[in-house]
């Protein structure tokens, strides 16, 4: 495969940024398909259109997902990029890797495919960028027997579930994220293999309600690590803040100078519920008002902490707009403490996960989120399903209009009535 | 042993999932899990978290393109041997981190990054723009509006300055997605560059018909436009088809996607619009939408330039007048969207008043609002 001119992505070798056309130069000295793709996005940035078909079907045997066809549309000016096919390995939780391994997936992939890769996807697998149908089964053979790893998600099933880093390396983490994720991900590996729902299902796992995985916008199922007692508090370390000895928010606003930290203004005064406040120098909590919104925290990090009865909030549906529009997750279940069981299964999480699966699966239409599901049959019914109590939390005002759908039998006498009785009393 | 073609199922193994994460921690990691006492930004793209234990785990976050060789792994792979015993971790943005257990370890380590030309920029902490992350683009995507990499290098070569610094009044998310489906979720972010498409589908009657199940081509597009319908292919003959009813399309692409016979891309139709103001912290506010304020931007390879100069500017003039803590949403909303539109002097259009479903939820139905060049 012959090197290709390209003046317009040579543009893109300028700058401070990494380049990634510097990077495809110099994997193309080994992976001479890579001059073909530097050939054919230069020919894209000509035509100002992709030139890759509509997708392709291809797998390997006895999964339905983890592989994305992907075939050229100039296969004879580009031949080294004619079958480009996407694989998608699980990554393992919270991305942590040791060199042995990643060289490993390194020489798989500069023998099985083009050596291009994304670290990582947007859902968080692994994805090796480029190979053909051939190389497909024996790529399978060699990583689920050499490498100890497997493919991730794609298409209407469970795809890859990704957590944030949690415990191993933030004093946030209010659930083991890594634990979590990595254990239902071992629970449904049937369900992540073999496309069998509506559409496509996101488990997303963050450790608080920074969020740092964006559970609560791009996850059908989040689990978002919470606590229901007191902010810990050390107040020598707040008094250490307000003389300065602590940079505030860690140091993340060193660059410009704010004046001298106040605690006042930058902590008291935003805290949305207001349920802060300084008794001489010593700082005041009234935690039944708290709202855990990890402001006060990410200012004073070395001064609170999140309390000891720690746990997770659910919230269920969140979705990109399309397509009746993107949402977010819907605030679930208030509380869950994110236990394993004696047989190693977080169960109660599993309930909660099948009891929307059973219900989408049966009512969710061909391509429809469980968020758009739940927007459709309506939360009431959905909190039915669920068999959770309703509560102020589940909403953040009370519905505007009238229009309640009583079931009969909460009505006193039903709704049988009879007509002509009724006539009798009331004339026409 | 090794594969077999002729015997593809003899001692198949499958669903044995990712290896556990444990094995890729780093001492200081495994030793104190759970047991994180607080952190500290030393400099921009240094942290330091304390344990419990007194022991110190020194992180330090480099930018990468999402689209990287396995020759800068083994890269990557060099300098976590030569510095951190080996281990190193990704972050959700596409940074690159690397971690040692002593503070001794970490000039030699950036000495070393800094040594690699730009390749490995330090950065992405605090009060930052940190990695845009984004999606395929023209180099691996069948539906993009636009590409992906190449504006995202243009983008974060002009805000490079941004990256490898704190000076902006809280961290700033930019993120782009190359069409509506989003695979990257730009649907919450401060900045969001996403790829849109203006003309409606062509048809290829000669493909249609073997290619498509013409009920779910006609039952994807949420406002109805594709009808079924008789047409002729290149040879006159008649066929099962579909037509589209142009004045009702929201160029969403779910067709094509449905169905590869309706190709919508286009070099002039295509390109990229900007919504800002979303945000997925719960932190102070609740999570934000992005919201759309500059309805199109051309494609302009290879470094589109207009939409780097729209991000700058809208970056820059948040930097100049929001409060330390504010996110873009935040100020936005604190100050109004009509000073917003005054502020970043970016031409308010139709185009900006929602007209889709829950439309309602966006109109003003107060009397409150500011007097700008708006009201003439």
């Amino acid at each position: 495969m012959p090197k290709h001119d390209t003046p317009l992505l040579d543009e893109l070798e300028k700058g401070p940024w990494p380049s990634f056309v510097t990077d495809l130069k110099r994997q193309a000295e080994k992976k001479p398909e890579c001059f073909d793709i530097l050939g054919q996005l230069e020919l894209s940035y000509k035509d100002k259109i992709t030139h890759w078909k509509h997708g392709g079907i291809v797998g390997v045997f006895g999964y339905g997902g983890g592989i994305v066809g992907r075939y050229s549309d100039v296969p004879d000016r580009f031949p080294g990029v004619a079958h480009f096919h996407t694989v998608r390995l699980n990554q393992p939780s919270s991305m942590f890797y040791n060199s042995a391994k990643l060289r490993d997936i390194c020489n798989l992939w500069e023998k099985y495919g083009s050596g291009m890769t994304n670290m990582h996807g947007s859902t968080g697998d692994l994805v090796l960028l480029g190979t053909t149908t051939p190389n497909l089964e024996p790529l399978f053979y060699d990583l689920t027997h050499d490498l100890n790893q497997d493919l991730g998600g794609s298409g209407s099933n469970l795809r890859t579930p990704s957590c944030c880093l949690g415990r191993a390396r933030c004093e946030w983490g209010c659930f083991d994220t890594q634990d979590l994720c990595h254990t239902l991900t071992m629970h449904y590996q049937d369900e992540i293999h073999r496309p069998a729902f509506p559409y496509k299902f996101k488990f997303k796992f963050s450790g608080c309600p920074n969020d740092c995985v964006a559970a609560i916008a791009r996850s059908d199922f989040a689990v978002i690590g919470t606590w229901r007692d007191d902010i810990r508090i050390d107040q020598a370390a707040v008094k250490g803040y307000i003389s300065g000895e602590f940079a505030a928010n860690a140091g993340a606003h060193s660059g410009k100078d704010w004046g001298k930290f106040d605690i006042k203004a930058e902590v008291l005064d935003l805290c949305p519920t207001g349920c802060m406040w300084m008794e001489g120098d010593t700082l005041k909590i009234d935690n039944s008002e708290c709202t855990r919104c990890m402001h006060c925290l990410n200012v004073m990090p070395r001064a609170l902490r999140p309390g000891l009865q720690q746990g997770a909030t659910i919230c269920v549906g969140a979705k990109a707009p399309i397509l009746d529009g993107a949402q977010f997750a819907t605030m679930t279940v208030p509380f869950v403490e994110v236990k394993k069981n004696e047989d190693g299964e977080f169960a109660e999480i599993v309930e909660v996960i099948e009891k929307i699966w059973d219900w989408w699966m049966e009512v969710g239409k061909n391509r429809e989120r469980v968020g758009e599901t739940i927007q459709r049959i309506g939360l009431p019914t959905f909190l039915k399903v669920m068999e959770i109590t309703p509560a102020p939390q589940h909403i953040k005002e009370p519905r505007s209009n009238p229009y309640v759908f009583w079931q009969e039998d909460e009505v006193e006498g039903g709704w049988e009535r009879d007509v002509v009785e009724f006539r009798k009393r009331n004339a026409q | 042993m090794g594969y077999d073609p002729a015997n593809p199922m003899a001692d198949r193994i499958t669903d044995i999932g990712p290896p556990h994460y444990e094995q890729f921690f780093p001492p200081v990691v495994k030793k104190n899990y759970g047991k994180w006492l607080y952190h500290e930004i030393l400099q921009p793209g240094v942290l330091m978290h304390k344990g419990e234990s007194g022991d110190e785990c020194y992180t330090v976050r480099v930018g990468a393109a999402r689209l990287i060789s396995i020759e800068h792994i083994r890269e990557v792979c060099d300098i976590a041997d030569k510095h951190c015993d080996g281990y190193m971790r990704w972050t959700t943005r596409n940074n690159i981190e690397f971690m040692v257990d002593n503070k001794a370890k970490v000039q030699p380590l950036l000495d070393d990054l800094k040594s690699r030309g730009n390749k490995f920029p330090v950065g992405g902490t605090g009060a930052s723009v940190s990695n845009c992350v984004h999606t395929q683009g023209w180099v691996h995507c069948h539906t993009p509006a636009t590409d992906a990499s190449g504006v995202v290098k243009a983008v974060m070569d002009e805000l490079f300055d941004y990256f490898t610094s704190h000076k902006l009044p809280a961290q700033v998310r930019v993120a782009l997605a190359c069409c509506l489906n989003m695979c990257g979720a730009v649907h919450a972010s401060d900045i969001a560059i996403l790829g849109v498409h203006r003309k409606p589908p062509m048809i290829d009657h000669d493909a249609i018909t073997g290619l498509c199940e013409l009920p779910l081509a006609i039952s994807a597009c949420p406002l109805g436009a594709v009808k079924p319908a008789t047409a002729k292919n290149s040879k006159g003959e008649d066929v099962k088809s579909v037509k589209v009813n142009a004045d009702r399309c929201m160029f969403c692409g779910n067709c094509y996607t449905m169905c590869p016979a309706m190709p919508l891309a286009d070099p002039d139709g295509d390109g990229i619009a900007i919504l800002v103001g979303g945000k997925v912290s719960n932190s102070r506010s609740m999570p934000m939408f992005s919201k759309l304020v500059i309805p199109f931007l051309p494609n302009t390879p290879p470094r589109w330039p207009e939409t780097v100069a729209a991000v700058k500017n809208i970056l820059e003039t948040y930097a100049k007048d929001a409060r330390k803590y504010e996110r873009v949403g935040e100020w936005a909303a604190r100050i109004g969207w009509e000073k917003f539109f005054e502020k970043t002097g970016i031409p308010f259009t139709i185009k900006s008043i929602d007209d889709y479903r829950l439309a309602y939820d966006t109109w003003r139905t107060t009397t409150q609002f500011k007097f700008t060049s708006h009201i003439k």
